[in-house]
């Protein structure tokens, strides 16, 4: 069996890179102030970018996990015996949660959670869901009722069927879900930053309130370099839960 | 060794299996047979409890299986089914141990395991174990399928249509193996098939069913002589002289002493040899045995050249295998014209050969009366 090793060495390449760009708070500076020459100031007075990268990861690794956690299993649940009722149920709730706009949800949460951190990730968190567990829905049931039907007829229990068989069938779908979760909310989180959480899209936000253009790029610039950064990281991750193959 | 009393599954209106009562004993083959949709599946299914009988009582040596853990019930019960259902993600050699393992056997047991099993079911373990499934040809997958159910050494084997989704030569080779592994292993099989030819091959006894219900359980030869009723007589079939033949086996009946040539004498120098007085056919063999065509004499005597005489064979579409049925020897010859046809073993080496005389001989030597109600017709050419 051969590994493909120059996938996961690029991405892990580009994340080096990405890493040190946003470390290099001079470049920024220089090229802000470059496209902007105009403005008094160009660079986020604030925090640097690498401060701010580090503030979006927080946000999102949290929230995100949280999302695992939960949709994961909710996911499982609704596939078993015990949880099949509620399959319609719990794809319509997170179907209409996908709905709503992340603002909104947002502005939904601030009564309830106040200002600050905790409301962006449970919005951010809820809002994630649908990928997560309509993917490990999707996974769990394309299993083979044929492999199935052999893992139980050969003596397996629920558990170990789940666990040895079902999971790393279903794995990579489920990979899937959480990839498209991941990049959806390093998108969302910049708007959590209304919210007081922080991350990129502060400098976004004050960028729009003081109409500073140089801001905004600042802001959008990174986040999307980050998406496409995670993208890169979490395909290695899904191709590596792929069912091996010659 | 099973024992199925009054066994009855109701699905809503339809009697799926209606009051069953069979008894299999320890180390033969039982094969269920029927229309689809008889419930051969679903008696099948209840033995192992994947499905639960709406009443009666089915015994598994002596005990009642609704006593035992289902999971412990099947992990004595080797299950190998039609769409095989190997693990996509696990080798072959990981997909084999999987009652082992959930046994909780050590590596090294399993490892040994892995290629005996390999082996016993003719894939080289250096070259299978760590094959995926996806790499493996429809016959291939059926052969570990079927490693994978004897992996911890079950005293049954329960097999739903085991070579249903193989061509038609790859399953009669696996039935072959199937009798040799059986003839060796001496398991109690509950074996599913709705192919009269594979039933009568394989089986000690038939079980025929129609409807959910017991149409005759008995030796396939009973079967063919004597159905009990109508419709175990149609489902059998109009040519049952004919399918009796699947009964006998090539290696029982083969003629021994024939006479054979270097394959590597001229044929110039055969002419003058003095072989060709008593016999027409002389085979042609290699240096190691193997069959490699065949010289006739006739068409010496017809003046022909001893060029024109001498026939180039490959042995594994010209001869038939020593543990193939009669059935078979004679469909090849039928196929090919021949009056008689060789027979190899595995490597191709010639055995001996199967003339149409002794085909005749064995179609008369079963109950007469059966050869003489059916036997003229598509039997003899
Ligand atoms: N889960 C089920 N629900 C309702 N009816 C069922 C169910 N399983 C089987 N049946 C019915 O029970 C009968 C027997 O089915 P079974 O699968 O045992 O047939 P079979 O002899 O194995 O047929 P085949 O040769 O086609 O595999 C059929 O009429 C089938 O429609
Ligand atoms: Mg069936």
């Amino acid at each position: 069996m051969k590994r493909r090793w120059t996938g996961p060495l690029l991405a892990a390449a580009a994340a080096g890179a990405f890493a040190y760009v946003v470390s290099r708070q001079d470049w920024w500076a220089a090229a802000l102030a470059g496209l902007f020459p105009s403005l008094p100031q160009t660079v986020f007075p604030t925090a640097t970018v690498g401060e701010l990268v580090i503030q979006h990861l927080e946000v999102v690794g949290i929230s995100s996990a949280l999302t695992i956690a939960i949709g994961v299993p909710l996911g499982i649940w609704v596939t078993r015996a015990s949880g099949k009722d509620f399959r319609e149920i719990v794809a319509a709730g997170v179907d209409f949660g996908q709905t709503f706009p992340p603002i909104a949800v947002l502005a939904l949460m601030m009564p309830l959670l106040g200002f600050g951190f905790a409301p962006a990730i449970v919005a951010l968190s809820l809002y994630g869901l649908f990928p997560v567990v309509s993917n490990t829905v999707a996974g769990l049931d394309a299993v083979p009722a044929s492999v199935l039907d052999a893992a139980r007829g050969m003596g397996m229990g629920r558990w170990r069927m789940l666990r040895a068989v079902e999971i790393p069938l279903a794995s990579r779908v489920m990979m899937g879900g959480v990839r498209t979760s991941v990049i959806v909310n390093i998108g969302t989180a910049t708007v959590a930053a209304a919210t007081g959480a922080g991350g990129l899209g502060s400098p976004i936000f004050s960028g729009i309130n003081l109409q500073n253009g140089a801001f905004v790029l600042e802001g959008a610039v990174a986040a999307a370099l980050l998406a496409v950064i995670a993208d890169a990281v979490l395909a290695q991750v899904e191709e590596a839960l792929a069912p091996a193959r010659a | 060794m099973i024992r199925l009393e009054n066994v009855t599954k109701r699905y809503g209106e339809t009697l799926a299996v209606d009051s069953l009562t069979l008894d299999i004993p320890a180390g033969e083959v039982c094969v269920l047979i029927g229309p689809s949709g008889c419930g051969k599946t679903t008696t099948l299914r209840m033995m192992n409890r994947l499905i639960e009988p709406t009443s009666g009582h089915i015994f598994v040596d002596e005990a009642d299986v609704e006593t035992l853990r289902p999971e412990q019930l099947r992990r004595g019960l080797g299950y190998a089914i039609q769409s095989v259902g190997l693990f996509p993600h696990l080798t072959v050699g990981e997909n084999i141990v999987t009652v082992p393992k959930l046994l909780k056997w050590d590596k090294e047991r399993m490892a040994a395991r892995v290629e005996e099993l390999l082996t016993l079911v003719g894939l080289a373990p250096s070259e299978y174990e760590g094959k995926y499934p996806r790499q493996l040809s429809g016959g291939e997958a059926q052969r570990v399928g079927v490693a994978r159910a004897l992996a911890a050494d079950p005293p049954v084997l329960l097999m739903d249509e085991p070579f249903g989704a193989v061509d038609p030569l790859t399953r009669q080779r696996l039935q072959a193996e199937f009798v040799r592994i059986q003839r060796d292993l001496r398991k109690t099989v509950v074996f599913v098939t709705h192919d009269v030819d594979e039933a009568i091959r394989l089986a000690d006894r038939i079980a025929l069913m129609r409807g959910g219900r017991l149409q005759q359980y008995a030796t396939p030869e009973e079967i063919l002589d004597h159905p009990a009723n109508k419709f175990v007589h149609d489902f059998m079939g109009a040519d049952r002289a004919l399918k009796r033949l699947g009964r006998v086996k090539v290696s029982d009946v083969m003629r021994t002493d024939v006479p054979t040539v270097d394959s590597s004498t001229r044929a110039a120098d055969l002419r003058s040899r003095a072989s060709c007085a008593e016999e027409r056919f002389l085979y042609l063999v290699d240096g190691s045995g193997r069959l490699a065509g065949w010289f006739d004499c006739a068409d010496l005597a017809d003046g022909g050249g001893p060029e024109s005489a001498m026939t180039s064979v490959d042995w594994r579409e010209s001869a038939v295998a020593s543990d193939a049925s009669l059935k078979e020897a004679l469909s090849r010859m039928l196929e090919f014209g021949f009056r008689s046809i060789a027979v190899v073993d595995g490597e191709g080496r010639l055995l001996g050969d199967v003339a149409l005389p002794t085909i005749e001989a064995a179609l008369g030597a079963g109950d007469t009366h059966v050869a003489a109600a059916d036997g003229q017709g598509g039997a003899r050419p």
